[in-house]
């Protein structure tokens, strides 16, 4: 017992003292609206934002079948590809769009729309020397996912940055249209907002699976 | 007998970037996490990905992400047992731990979210219907920060066991959900805390998924009984292990 008192153990018994393993994650099951959902959980931005736009679409399971019972997260760093975080080795900065968040969340209605209201994020200086192209980072979960799924949602009309972008140049060509949301002005199936569109539909599964990353 | 130095993988050096700049790197977790495609749970079927995953190196929007809290968190938001005008019916327990990287970090300020059954096993969703009553007294969810030195705690009752389709007489165990987001993209992570002594882990696919016994049963609060208020509460500790950066601050990345 002296021992114990000597070396904090974690609630699993491991000595506080040193390297930990890492907790296991599981699903978020079928109720995760209870928590997850969030009145202001889409806004990343206010919605009076000037310049700000809407990212939605599906998800979609291997049947594609609308999946109910899910949550898109998405991560970005704000119009000038700054962060207002301490890691960001080039300084944290509060964005020049007030209110800006760079967290959004939407969890999947009965039809299986997601969608967050954003300004576009800035390129980023990439560890290689080169150049991302603007781009969220989006994690996936659902009931039926024992953890998260990570991609990417990138712009169609970035056509230069998406040609050099490094992340990109990684994934087979002829899955990269999965990761590159397709801009459109109307937006009759969505609810009032923003006048841009973004529209990227997310496949768990199947014809035109989305591509998933190795983080 | 440390599981540490088995389960939190090789740490990769940081990379300076052209621009002269260092960033952490957080290291995978080997063999941790259960697999997307878990046949005993059965809606993974249509719900993992088939194609190979594709690596995304780690850079800006990775090793960073957001910091919620401030704003977002009320003081009953962590007493799950005041939310409402009358005591939800059930055994009373407190939950107690530290949020921790793989490192040995604390990580302060972070938010934890938490959902669960009531006493009977009854969710408060539409979509959760088996007969067995919903508490007037009890949401069943809350929030609530760590402090500076990683540490959080919140006021509950025991949930309930409660069935589910999956297969036959399927049960889950009794279960906390609980979602943090560490302070990097990296580092998310939503799981669930087990009870321990519970008959019905053993046949419960989603706990078995995780095919590690030790890592399942990190999963498992501890009863502590020094820190049960007499009284009043059962206490458990529950401390969560998120993915560490690596030894090398981008402080040091002038060095060279």
């Amino acid at each position: 017992m002296s021992d114990e008192a000597a070396t904090p153990l974690t609630s699993f018994g491991a000595p506080l003292d040193g390297p930990l393993p890492i907790t296991p994650s599981q699903t978020v099951g079928p109720f995760l609206h209870i928590a997850l959902e969030w009145p202001d959980g889409p806004d990343v931005v206010p919605a009076a934002t000037p310049g700000a736009v809407r990212i939605g679409g599906l998800l979609l399971d291997g049947a594609g079948e609308p999946v109910a019972d899910g949550l898109v997260e998405t991560w970005q760093a704000d119009p000038d590809g700054r962060f207002d975080h301490p890691d960001d080795p080039r300084g944290r900065t509060t964005s020049t769009v007030p209110g800006f968040r760079g967290f959004g969340r939407s969890t999947t209605s009965a039809e299986g729309h997601w969608h967050v209201v954003t300004v576009k994020p800035g390129a980023l200086p990439a560890a290689d020397g080169g150049t991302e192209a603007p781009h969220l980072d989006v994690t996936v979960m659902a009931r039926g996912m024992l953890d998260r799924v990570v991609t990417r949602i990138y712009f169609e009309d970035d056509t230069e940055l998406l040609a050099q972008d490094p992340v990109l140049s990684a994934v087979p060509e002829d899955r990269r249209a999965t990761l590159v949301a397709r801009r459109r002005e109307s937006s009759s199936d969505l609810p009032a907002g923003p006048d841009v569109d973004y529209r990227l539909d997310l496949r768990l599964q199947g014809d035109d699976e989305t591509v998933f990353f190795d983080l | 007998m440390s599981e540490g130095t088995t389960d939190v993988g090789q740490l990769p050096p940081a990379v300076p970037s052209a621009g002269g700049f260092r960033l952490p790197r957080y290291a995978k977790a080997q063999g941790v996490h259960p697999p997307l495609d878990s046949p005993d749970y059965r809606s993974t079927a249509l719900r993992h990905p088939k194609q190979p995953l594709v690596l995304l190196p780690q850079n800006l929007t990775e090793v960073t992400g957001p910091l919620l809290g401030e704003g977002r968190v009320r003081p009953e938001d962590a007493d799950l047992t005041r939310q409402h005008a009358g005591e939800p019916i059930g055994q009373r327990i407190i939950v107690s731990g530290r949020v921790l990287d793989a490192g040995g970090k604390v990580v302060p300020d972070t938010l934890l979210e938490i959902w669960q059954a009531n006493a009977a096993g009854r969710y408060r969703h539409l979509r959760d219907q088996w007969p067995a009553p919903l508490d007037p007294n009890f949401d069943g969810v809350g929030r609530v920060l760590t402090d500076s030195a990683g540490r959080y705690s919140f006021t509950t009752v025991q949930p309930g066991a409660y069935p589910w389709g999956n297969h036959h007489n399927a049960w889950r165990p009794a279960h906390i959900h609980l979602s943090l987001f560490g302070r990097a993209f990296t580092q998310r992570l939503v799981t669930q805390l087990y009870f321990p002594g519970d008959p019905l882990q053993p046949y419960d696919p989603i706990m078995q998924s995780i095919r590690d016994e030790r890592a399942r049963q990190r999963l498992v609060a501890r009863f502590d009984l020094e820190t049960t208020q007499p009284q009043w509460a059962l206490s458990y500790h529950f401390d969560v292990v998120l993915r560490g950066p690596d030894a090398t601050p981008f402080e040091e990345a002038h060095d060279e």
